[in-house]
């Protein structure tokens, strides 16, 4: 069971609350791709991801960072149990889609610099700890039902 | 992997961009390292005081970021002209290398704070190869 201060709780309900998720989806998913081009390899079937302008300017890639920032939103509502609220997505993302865990890391860590520019001087360090701890669950949530 | 010469271009214009703010970037990552990854703070048991926002972390974050503009000034040849920072760290410091990823996150993550309009993909992409090759080059000595 994973303990949160009040401060972590309130920190994680008021970043998501005031995120605009159809901005920021696109933006993590599309900033992955381009740092990271080897993530691209998941994608296959999403048309031209040949350079980063490309890729910043593809339908199918916003419309799959809605998608991911949406999945995000369910650990946000259940913070006491982020464990079995993804089993089922974590069994998905091992058994069908076969995306090797890392790469969770690797959008995570997008996801935190576009958050970053987002808030600006909001985004103090306390707030970076408690943002970075509550993805650090949902990407070892998403990576336990692998085997 | 490393650098091609367009990113070369990107990184050293992005960072002379960005030096008038240089002591701030260095003290704000370097605040957040200890905030945010508490166990490095096990380098720095020798300060009295080891507050985010008290002097010698911020005086160090700066010595830090001066660091990495001496590398921007070598990025033709990190390894041959980090030579001396990285015997530093290899045998007098021995800072575990885990430690420069983590590092390099921070300063990113005050990168896009600070400046982003700027922080498109691009840059960050060049400028996260760059941090990790000087990574590799302050690694150089260690074994």
């Amino acid at each position: 069971m994973v303990e949160w201060t009040d401060f972590e709780r309130a920190t994680i309900q008021s970043i998501f609350s005031k995120m605009d998720y159809d901005d920021v989806g696109p933006a993590a998913l599309s900033r992955c791709l381009v740092v990271y081009p080897w993530t691209q390899r998941y994608f296959g079937n999403f048309g031209n991801l040949y350079n980063a302008a490309a890729i910043q300017g593809n339908p199918m890639v916003a419309a799959h960072g809605k998608t991911v920032l949406r999945g995000l939103d369910r650990a946000v509502k259940n913070m006491d149990d982020i464990k079995a609220t993804y089993a089922e997505l974590s069994v998905l993302h091992s058994e069908k889609l076969r995306v090797d865990p890392d790469n969770f890391r690797l959008l995570a860590d997008c996801l935190t610099i576009v958050v970053a520019a987002r808030m600006g001087a909001d985004f103090t360090a306390d707030v970076q700890r408690a943002f970075q701890k509550f993805l650090a669950v949902v990407v070892s949530s998403l990576g336990r039902q692998y085997h | 992997m490393s650098l091609s010469a367009k990113e070369k271009v990107i990184v050293k214009d992005f960072f002379a961009k960005v030096s008038s703010r240089s002591d701030e970037i260095g003290a704000e990552a370097l605040a957040r390292l200890i905030v945010v990854y508490p166990q490095t703070k096990s380098y720095f048991a020798h300060w009295k005081d080891l507050s985010p926002n008290g002097g010698p972390v911020r005086k160090h974050g700066i010595t830090v970021m001066g660091g990495v503009y001496e590398a921007v000034s070598k990025i033709d040849d990190l390894a041959g002209g980090l030579l001396t920072l990285s015997e530093l760290h290899a045998f007098v410091l021995r800072v575990d290398p885990v430690n420069f990823k983590i590092l390099s996150h921070c300063i990113m993550v005050v990168l896009s704070m600070l400046f982003a309009e700027e922080f498109t993909p691009q840059i960050h992409v060049a400028v996260d190869k760059f941090l990790a090759l000087v990574a590799l080059a302050l690694a150089e000595k260690y074994r």
